[in-house]
This record gives C-alpha cells, structure tokens and sequence, in this order.
C-alpha cells in the first residue's frame, strides 16, 4: 500500500541528506564544544556554521541564535524568559486565543506567578485585528506574543504591522513571534516585523525531533529556564544536542534554497486538493481564508467524526489529522477552532490536511479518490 | 542467601486427592511471578512454603508475593543457627523491629529437630523470657498476643518470624480450568478478570474493535490491561475480534433503539464459539446490575439466550465504587480510565432499550445473515499471546 502522507504540521519525515549529516555527528564527529581540543573544536565550527544557517535564513545576526530542544522551549523561554526578567517594568502581558500550547501554557503559568494577560480575539479567518493588539498594550505591558502562521488552520497573522503599531505605542513592549510553522516555508524577517524574539524548530522542515532555536535581538534580557555549564551564553545551558543541531541547519539549508519554489508547489498542491474536496464531497466548508499559508487546510467535513476518518484513511494508507496532533489525545475540542467561532459539532467534524514539498500531485488525486468513497460510507454509519 | 519469606496458603489444603496438584500450581504460579526480579528457591513443605531468595530485591519478592491468588499470608523469616543463645538474640532483634510500648505477646516453638537438646516449651520459656528482661515495657499474653514471634527449630537451622503481610488469598490460577473473557477496555472487565483468576481460573480474553471506529489506541489499551492481569497469572491469550462489518450491518438494517442489544447479542455468540474452540468452559464478563442499559435483567435475559455455556459474572452484585476501587488495587485503573473510545460508546445510541423484549429483537436479527457475520468475525480474528514482559 502506497504511504500518503499528509500531517506535516505535526512533523515531518527527516530527508536523508539530513539523516547523513546526523549519522556523520553521531558517529564521526562527536566531540563536545566546550572541549578544548581539536575534536571540541570540529564541533564548535559545526555549531557556528549552524547559527549562520539560521541567523542567514531570516536576516539577522548569527551570535543572536540560541539552540534549544525545540520550538516548546523557545516559545517558554522567551515567554517566561522575558516576562519575568523584566517584571520591575510591568506586570502585562499580550498573546491571542489561538496561540500553540507551549506558549498559551506558559501564560498561564505565568498568571499563577501573578502576571496579568490580555488573550486576543481573532475573526473568523483565524486572525488578530492590528487594531485590537495596539489597543491592548499600555504602559505596563511587557510583552506581546503571536504566532506568525497557525499550526491547526494556516493562518497567517499580521505580524510586521502588529509590530509596527504596538512599538509606536509603547516601544519598550518586547515583540515574540512563534515562526515554528513558518520558518523554511514564508519569508521569515524579524527585522522587518520589529520582533524582540522569535521561535523555530527543526522537525517542521524534515529536521530531526528535539530541536529547536530562538533568536533574541541584541539587548534584550532574558531569565534562562535552566541554569549549569554556561553554554549558549548561559541562556540555554547543558551540552549541545550537536546531532540535532547539525540536522536542523542541514534541513534549514535545503528548506531555505527551495524556499520559493517549493512555496509555489505547496500553493498549487493545497488550491488543487481544496477544488477537488469541493468538486467530490458534500459538504465541506473551509476553515481559513485564501490568503492563509499553504501547506494548511483545515476542513469541516459535516456528519463525520474526525477521528473516524483519521483511522478510516490511515487504513488506506493516508495519514491526517484531527483539528492538531497535540488536540487528539483530549476529548476537548480545539480551541482555535472555538476562537474562529466555530460549533462544537463543527469542529468535531474537521479535519487537518498538511502538505510538504514532499508530497505530489498524485498524493492529492488519490487522496481525494479515497476521501470520496470513505466518506460516505462513514455517514452512514454515523448520521442519524 | 539474601532473604527467606515463609508462604502460606489456605483453602487449597483442604483439596483432598487434587492437593498435590495444587500445590504444584502455587509453586510454579510463584516461580513464574518472581522470575523477573530476584533469583529465588523454592522450597515446598506441608501446607507451606519457603521461599529462598539467592539474588534480587527481596522487597520485590515480597510485593509480588502478595499478588499470588493461592498465598494467604507471608512472613520475612530471620535465621539462627542451633544455638539458644543466639535464637535468643535474634528473636530480641526480629521483635526490637515492630515492638511499641505496652504491647502484648506470646512465642510459639515447633521443634521439627528432635535432636535440638530443648523442648518446644522451653525454648518458648527462655526466649520469652530474655525478651522481657531485656525489651521495656511489655506483657505476656497467651491467649490473644498482639505479637506472636514464631520460632521454628528445623535440621540445619533456626527460623523465627514475627511479621504477617497478606496475601491475596483464592486459588492457584490454572486450577479452575479456562475461561474466556470479554473485555471493553473500560474499569469492569479487568476486575471481573481478576475476580475469575482469584478462584483459579486460567483466563482467556477477547476483545471486539470496530476500526476505524474505534482507534488503534483503544487495541492498545486492551492489550495494555491484560499485560496488568498477566501479573496475577501468567499468560494471557487474546483474541481481537473484528466487529466492523457487524457494527455497519447492525446500523443499516436494525433499529437503532435495540442496537446494543443485538450488539452484545453478537458478542455472546462469536465469544461462545471461540470458548468451545478454545476449552474454555465459560464466559466471563464486567456486567453489574442495573448499571447500563445492557445489563438491566431484562437485557442479560434476553441477550443470554444466544448461548448455552455459563456465563459468569464476578461483579454482578458490586457498586461502581466498589469496583473503582479494587480496580485501583489492582493497577487497571489508570489504563481503564484513559480516553479512547471502544465500540460499545461509538455507538451508544441515545435512548437504548432498557427492557428489550425477545420478540423484538428476534425479529430485527431475522434480516441478518448472523452465521455469516460470525463466521467472517472470527476468520478475521487476531491473536495474541500477552506475557508480563512483552
């Protein structure tokens, strides 16, 4: 049976260049950093080359790259990391409704340290009103934290002009932007959006799991989560995962040059397979808007139980998802779908299509073709 | 020799002619149970039996010791050698462990080696008094001794215990024959299991899964459970029947009020006939009175009808409190509890009949080839064999 693939929101498969590069770190190349001989040396150099990777991908400065375990520690450590480094300033701080876990999560540790937060609504394309973020922040708020495109609908925010307007209001409000479903797939430019901090992870872009980065601009403080030997400048101490440093830049690398072609690809794959649902099923409804970015889909399939057609296609060979992979372990339905104003039942009945450069036309065509018959023979086990 | 613990088993002493076998059964329950965590021997006497650990945790052996259906109690033993003196000091150190002021106690000798130069009476007399010279604050009692500190003179050396941790009491499971049974993936079954092993019975199981209806996870969640009861005995055998094209037919071709009903109709069936293709001699399900809508007694009774082999059902007579709880004691508890739906709530439907009438459902099933049903169930049936380390 032929593998479709199609839920590379939640990961993706590591290309075997990439794999190469980890095998060679693992087994060749294995010093240690900090050491002081020539083998520390080899993987200091390794380590270099990456932050440039990186730093090169979204125009900023090497030195301002930190590795972490993954796009969840970024986001906490940029979250935590400022909100409570710069308390003495302010006691406010700003995300939106429809943010990933890691960083909704540590809000709301945050509040139990006695932090106050302002959640932003977004319309019904799954977007925060500039208008509305400038309007939250004043003269206590800290931070603002939003998600450049959203992991369960695609949705891609207005970060350069939420920046611009929250800076003019207040320019000392420290701007974190979570580019883990971004990075390697829209232009990502922290610059230009006037951010302070922005997240990434590896295995978004056929990279290896358990890692991850954060850049911070030069000048901003931040409290490190973890305290030890002082790498990364202290801010992300313990010995670097070297493998899976090594294999995220090898993956940013090949991200990053087929960058535009790929993002041509990926727009062609998703308009296709959106013409097709509408064209073969009944009763579909897209959850987003044209203009969201486009290796997301998110569909109500109405008279369907999401997790039914899930199992239903992975028994053909097609792998999807459920509103998000971190949602389909909870009964509780999506709470980005709840912020789109979705109805339970409606949300219940979505699905999440996620493309990669990877996938091809005939995954589509035969994605659909299953989709077709699956469908309806769910309904009628499962209308009443 | 690291630790020694004295086992004791009840009821299986009073089995006449078969208490050989039953006793065989314990040991080889025991010896399969410690297999894992300590190197031990075994060593059977009448109506007891001692346990020698040679390597391992002994804290270990004693946890699972106390999950062997047969083992009525245990107690850690200390050793002397055949000498009053030391007897005498190692009884003052086994006490010195549980003693509390004013407790009352009593020693009881056996003196298994008639060549020990001192009776029974008397050892009791020396050791009894060299622990209240030397202990505070203590009474003797004969009759009713908070402590009773055992002393057990045998051919090579001295055995003196004090301490009792209970056992779990029942049967050696696979004295009882086989049973076969059905199980959810909820907080019942497995404690019906359980309850079926305690009184000896080898367990079969089988599960029905309606993929893609219900998960992969929920399949997991099953094999997960058994692995629990493997602990209580051995091996377990289980069979995942394929429930998809029942579910669907059920669906299209029947009301939809009686659907659990005929569902579990379905069940008794296909279980009946693995059962005889397995030796199993019953069926064994979670069913408790009045707790859903398939078990009010007009459902079993209608839904029972489909077999002739007896059906038990353990906790028929027990609370859900009560059957959370021993589910908590036994370690199912926060497998039952985790969130993956089986095939009798994907299709729960929202009014089921509670008092479905035998007419009525025979009539329903008269539009389904049933036999073919069970047939391509079973032909598409997998199995798997469960031990505690797989």
């Amino acid at each position: 049976m032929r593998e479709i693939y199609l839920d590379n929101s939640a990961t993706t498969k590591v290309l075997p260049e990439v794999a190469g590069v980890i095998q060679d770190v693992l087994t060749k190349e294995y010093g240690n950093p900090s050491s002081l001989h020539r083998m520390g040396v080899a993987a200091e150099r390794v380590k270099t080359e990456a932050r440039r990777t990186i730093a090169g991908g979204c125009g900023v400065k090497e030195s301002e790259i930190y590795f972490t375990s993954g796009g969840t520690e970024a986001n906490n450590l940029a979250i935590k990391g400022a909100a409570r480094r710069n308390r003495r300033r302010g006691n406010h701080l700003v995300t939106s409704k429809i943010e990933h876990p890691s960083v909704l999560y540590a809000f709301r540790a945050l509040e139990d340290e006695g932090f106050s937060v302002t959640y932003l609504d977004v319309n019904q394309a799954g977007q925060v009103n500039p208008e509305d973020a400038a309007a939250a922040v004043g003269a206590e708020t800290i931070l603002m934290s939003l998600m450049h495109v959203n992991n369960e609908v695609g949705a891609i925010q207005p970060v350069e002009e939420i920046g611009r307007r929250i800076k003019e209001k207040n320019s000392d409000v420290l701007y974190h932007v979570d580019a883990v479903q971004s990075f390697g797939k829209l232009p990502v430019r922290p610059s230009a959006w006037h951010a302070d901090l922005v997240s990434f992870s590896a295995h978004k872009i056929h990279g290896p799991k358990g890692a991850g980065a954060l850049w911070r601009r030069n000048g901003v403080h931040l409290e490190p989560l973890l305290h030890g030997g002082g790498q990364e400048d202290g801010l992300r101490p313990g010995t670097e995962n070297m493998a899976g440093i090594a294999g995220f830049a090898a993956a940013a690398r090949l991200a990053l040059k087929s960058r535009e072609k790929n993002f041509e690809h990926l727009q062609n794959l998703k308009s296709r397979f959106l013409a097709g649902l509408e064209e073969h099923i009944s009763e579909v409804t897209h959850n987003g808007s044209g203009e969201d970015a486009p290796h997301i889909l998110n569909v109500t399939v109405a008279g369907i139980k999401g997790e039914v057609l899930v199992h239903a296609l992975e028994e053909q060979g097609v792998y999807i998802s459920t509103g998000s992979a971190c949602h389909s372990h909870r009964p509780d339905p999506s709470h980005v779908l709840l912020a789109m104003g979705l109805k339970e039942e409606e949300i219940g009945a979505s699905l999440r299509f996620s493309f990669s450069s990877l996938n091809t036309e005939t995954d589509i065509d035969q994605t659909l073709e299953i989709l077709e018959q699956t469908v309806e023979s769910i309904r009628l086990m499962t209308r009443r | 020799m690291k630790a020694l613990f004295l086992v004791r088993y009840g009821e299986i002493g009073l089995k006449g002619k078969n208490r050989k076998f039953f006793e065989n059964t314990l040991t080889k329950n025991i010896k399969r149970a410690l297999l894992d965590v300590a190197d031990c021997r075994i060593h059977q006497t009448y109506s007891r039996n001692f346990v020698e650990v040679v390597d391992g945790d002994a804290e270990a052996v004693a946890a699972r010791l106390s999950q062997v259906f047969g083992i009525v109690s245990i107690s850690p033993v200390a050793i002397a050698p055949l000498d009053l003196d030391e007897i005498k000091a190692v009884a003052k150190a086994e006490f010195e462990k549980i003693t509390r002021p004013g407790v009352t106690f009593k020693v009881e000798t056996k003196r298994a080696n008639k060549r020990f130069p001192y009776k029974s009476p008397e050892v009791s007399r020396e050791v009894g008094a060299h622990l209240l010279i030397n202990i505070p604050d203590l009474k003797v009692d004969v009759r009713n001794p908070e402590i009773k500190l055992e002393v057990e003179i045998r051919e090579h050396e001295t055995y003196i215990y004090t301490r009792t941790i209970a056992g779990p009491g029942g049967l050696p499971v696979g004295v009882a024959g086989k049973g076969l049974l059905l199980i959810s993936g909820g907080i019942d079954s497995p404690v019906a299991g359980w309850m079926s092993m305690k009184r000896g019975v080898t367990l079969e199981a089988i599960h029905f899964h309606s993929f893609p209806f219900t998960s992969d996870r929920a399949k997991e969640k099953v094999i997960d459970l058994c692995r629990e009861l493997t602990r209580f005995g051995g091996k377990i055998r289980l069979h995942v029947a394929h429930f998809t094209e029942i579910q669907k037919e059920l669906r299209l071709k029947t009301p939809e009020r009686l659907t659990v009903t005929l569902m579990r109709r379905m069940m008794f069936r296909i279980a009946e006939r693995l059962a005889e293709q397995r030796g199993a001699l019953a069926l064994i399900t979670g069913e408790s009175l009045g707790q859903v809508a398939s078990q009010t007694m007009e459902s079993i009774n209608v839904i029972e009808k489909v077999t002739t082999i007896p059906v038990f059902r353990p906790l028929i007579g027990l609370d859900k409190e009560e059957i959370m709880n021993i589910s908590r004691r036994i370690d199912t508890y926060p497998i039952s509890i985790r969130p993956y739906e089986d095939c009798c709530t994907v299709f729960l439907p929202d009014f089921p009949a509670t008092r479905p009438r035998l007419a009525d459902v025979e009539e329903a099933e008269a539009s389904l080839d049933i036999e073919a049903l069970i047939s391509e169930s079973l032909a598409k049936t997998e199995t798997l064999d469960i031990t505690t380390n797989t």
